[in-house]
């Protein structure tokens, strides 16, 4: 039992952020620490991707040794054979994470899958500009209500569709 | 007709169709930003419509003539599965149709109610935000990667949050309102990566075609299932699926009205498109039916939406908001097509979306010209507006007869093409609801009727006032479409049966 939760440290390390992120989202009625909520919630996200990236006893996806070797007869020309033959080891290394298909790409060394990173720098971005935009946001909202409780401000509302309802003409004459 | 539209496409369009769709508005976008002049970016703004429009047909036609019905362009050269691919084919074709078409009424209309509610050295920031979130709904249409789906989905809601937020200027509540969707839309967003990360640790791909093809391979896992559960919650959030639905309201009553138009007709319509895309091509039909009986778990959601939110509309004392909860039952009939998963069911639901867009565009429409010569949105302010602007206002009847489902008009021919896929399939039951839900609607679209023809104008200021010419074009130009495809429906039946087609190609081939 004990060796079935340890194994898995990182993913109970990113459940328990999720559910961190997640508790503190619904939770809190502070517009800035729901924001807080969701980057974390964002974040465990983030980790998970990472994990699913990592090939055991894999290094850092940089051609080395053996491959570097086989592809490094012209210095300007490294890079584009290095790009070409590391995206088709994308694929495959993932593939024989799983064990669907064998060969990766040809390649002497083991490396971890560099596309989940890549993938969650996309990810990270649309982060970034979300919370950004939520800031804008809550500081606008604290101009125009003078507070960012998202309880206060739903009280304000109400008052102010009563406020409307009462003028309503239609309502006056019900 | 439309092979000479489609032969004047230069060389460039032809080949480069899929692409060009994103990349003209994101390049017009930009230049938006910098314009001095409202105007300015308004005229760029329809030129990107329409080159999207001119390339959504382009594609159409190719996926028609196309031996395989798919158009395959892999982006930057890089071949897929492991470059990003965009893929068309009849499903897509159909909703880049509609995102590009109604985008294109949408550019036209806008120029008059941008220039009521949007603060003069805003305008042009705000076309740049409406191209962007343009492009993203159509990136989402024309995507066949998956992580690249999420991208653009997120590109498109984050401009979306702030055009929300635009409306603040006038109605100080469009700013929680836009905080809400955005907490909840990207709670929606990250639901949906947490998915594909599932599906990318099961099959290794994030293309979809590929993925689907590993996965009836894999047989299903519990890595699956996950995936599955974690990318229909996102995507239904999205879509403001029942009981995801709490973020629509607000948003669309206190949004600008131009906004309110172009989301409510594009933005729930692309993320079912995406749901649609999940459910049965990456994932086989036979797995979501068959294995996971998609259909006993969304059948009584999409029938407590079309009762509760229709029950709740009728409750609205502000006509946006009331078309708002509409929404929300309408997403309730597409989906209840689109669950019981028979082609009948699957045609019938594409074919009530691609009406409810037209008409609801149509009504959001009229409501804008509604602000726009009289700043109000209750019922009470629509009295009498019979006699003050009856073009504007015939248009919003008939629009709402459409929406109650009246014979002779789109919303008729769609409810009715639902109900008979219901009988056939077994589910008399729902049927019952589509109709009972039609009640409701007579209910809420009547009250705003009776207010507009048959009540004295409450408020001095009616006076005779038409919205203007702008408007009035693309408002009659979705009206008459409902008229027309309420009395000839084959042509765009047609479409919808190739793109149900196309999603359950997968169980055509088992």
């Amino acid at each position: 039992m004990a060796e079935f939760v340890l194994e898995r440290a990182n993913y109970w390390a990113i459940i328990g952020l999720m559910m961190v992120g997640l508790y503190i989202t619904f939770q809190s009625t502070n517009m800035i620490k729901r924001l807080v909520g969701l980057s974390i919630f964002q974040t465990s996200v983030f980790l998970f991707y990472i994990t699913l990236g990592k090939v055991a006893g894999g290094t850092a996806p940089i051609l080395f040794g053996k491959d570097a070797k086989g592809h490094g007869d012209g210095g300007g020309h490294l890079t584009d054979d290095g790009h070409d033959n590391l995206a088709h080891g994308t694929g495959e290394t993932a593939a024989v994470e799983l064990g669907v298909t064998g060969n990766p790409g040809g390649l002497q060394e083991i490396y971890s899958n560099p596309l989940p990173h890549v993938l969650i720098l996309t990810a990270i971005v649309v982060g970034v500009s979300t919370l950004a935009v939520g800031l804008a946001l809550v500081v606008r909202i604290r101009e125009s209500y003078g507070t960012i409780e998202s309880d206060e401000v739903r009280q304000s509302d109400i008052e102010t569709a009563d406020a409307q309802d009462a003028d309503d003409p239609a309502r006056q004459v019900a | 007709m439309f092979e000479t539209v489609v032969a004047l496409a230069p060389d460039i369009v032809t080949r480069h169709a899929a692409a060009l769709i994103v990349v003209a508005p994101l390049i017009l976008s930009g230049l938006c930003a910098f314009m001095p002049s409202g105007r300015v970016a308004w005229g760029l703004t329809v030129v990107a419509s329409v080159i999207s429009v001119f390339c959504a047909l382009v594609l159409l036609y190719q996926v028609q003539t196309s031996p395989d019905g798919v158009v395959s362009y892999a982006l930057g050269g890089w071949a897929p599965p492991l470059g990003i691919e965009f893929r068309v084919d009849a499903l897509n074709a159909l909703f880049l149709i509609l995102v590009t078409g109604i985008g294109l009424l949408a550019a036209v209309f806008s120029l008059p109610t941008v220039v009521a509610e949007i603060q003069q050295e805003k305008r042009a920031l705000f076309y740049a935000a409406h191209l962007i979130c343009f492009m993203g709904l159509a990136g989402v249409a024309v995507t066949g990667d998956a992580f690249n789906l999420f991208v653009f989905l997120e590109i498109s809601s984050i401009a979306t949050y702030v055009l929300v937020a635009l409306g603040g200027t006038r109605d100080r509540r469009a700013l929680p309102a836009a905080f809400n969707y955005l907490i909840m839309g990207t709670i929606g967003a990250t639901f949906f990566v947490i998915g594909v990360g599932f599906l990318y640790a099961a099959t290794g791909t994030l293309n979809m075609a590929d993925m689907a093809d590993r996965l009836t391979s894999l047989g299903a896992s519990r890595t699956v299932h996950a995936g599955f559960a974690f990318i229909v919650v996102g995507l239904g959030l999205k879509a403001a699926m029942w009981p995801l639905h709490q973020w629509l309201p607000n948003a669309y009553a206190y949004a600008p009205s131009f906004v309110t138009m172009f989301l409510s007709a594009t933005a729930t319509k692309v993320a079912i498109y995406a749901l649609v895309r999940f459910m049965f091509t990456v994932f086989s039909p036979d797995y979501t039916l068959d294995r996971l009986n998609f259909a006993t778990l969304f059948v009584p959601l999409a029938m407590i939406a079309m009762l509760a939110c229709s029950f709740q509309a009728v409750f609205q004392t502000d006509v946006r908001r009331m078309l708002a909860y509409s929404s929300v039952a309408q997403v309730g009939y597409m989906l209840l097509g689109i669950a019981i998963g028979t082609s009948a069911g699957v045609s019938g639901g594409l074919f009530h979306l691609i009406n409810h867009a037209l008409m609801k565009g149509a009504l959001f429409m009229a409501v804008a010209g509604v602000v726009l010569t009289y700043q109000g949105t209750r019922i009470s302010d629509f009295a009498g507006l019979g006699r003050a602007a009856p073009l504007t206002m015939t248009a919003f009847a008939i629009a709402g007869i459409s929406l109650i489902g009246m014979p002779l008009t789109a919303g008729f021919q769609s409810k009715w093409a639902l109900l008979q896929a219901m009988l056939d399939s077994g589910w008399g039951f729902a049927a019952m609801v589509i109709v009972a839900s039609s009640i409701l609607a007579v209910v809420y679209v009547g009250r705003v009727l009776q207010a507009v023809f048959f009540l004295p104008p409450a408020n001095p200021r009616k006076v005779r006032q038409e919205a203007p010419l702008l408007l009035l074009v693309p408002l009659w130009v979705l009206t008459l479409a409902t008229l027309w495809i309420g009395v000839n429906s084959t042509g765009v039946i047609a479409l919808t049966d190739a793109a149900a087609e196309a999603a359950l190609s997968g169980r055509a081939m088992q």
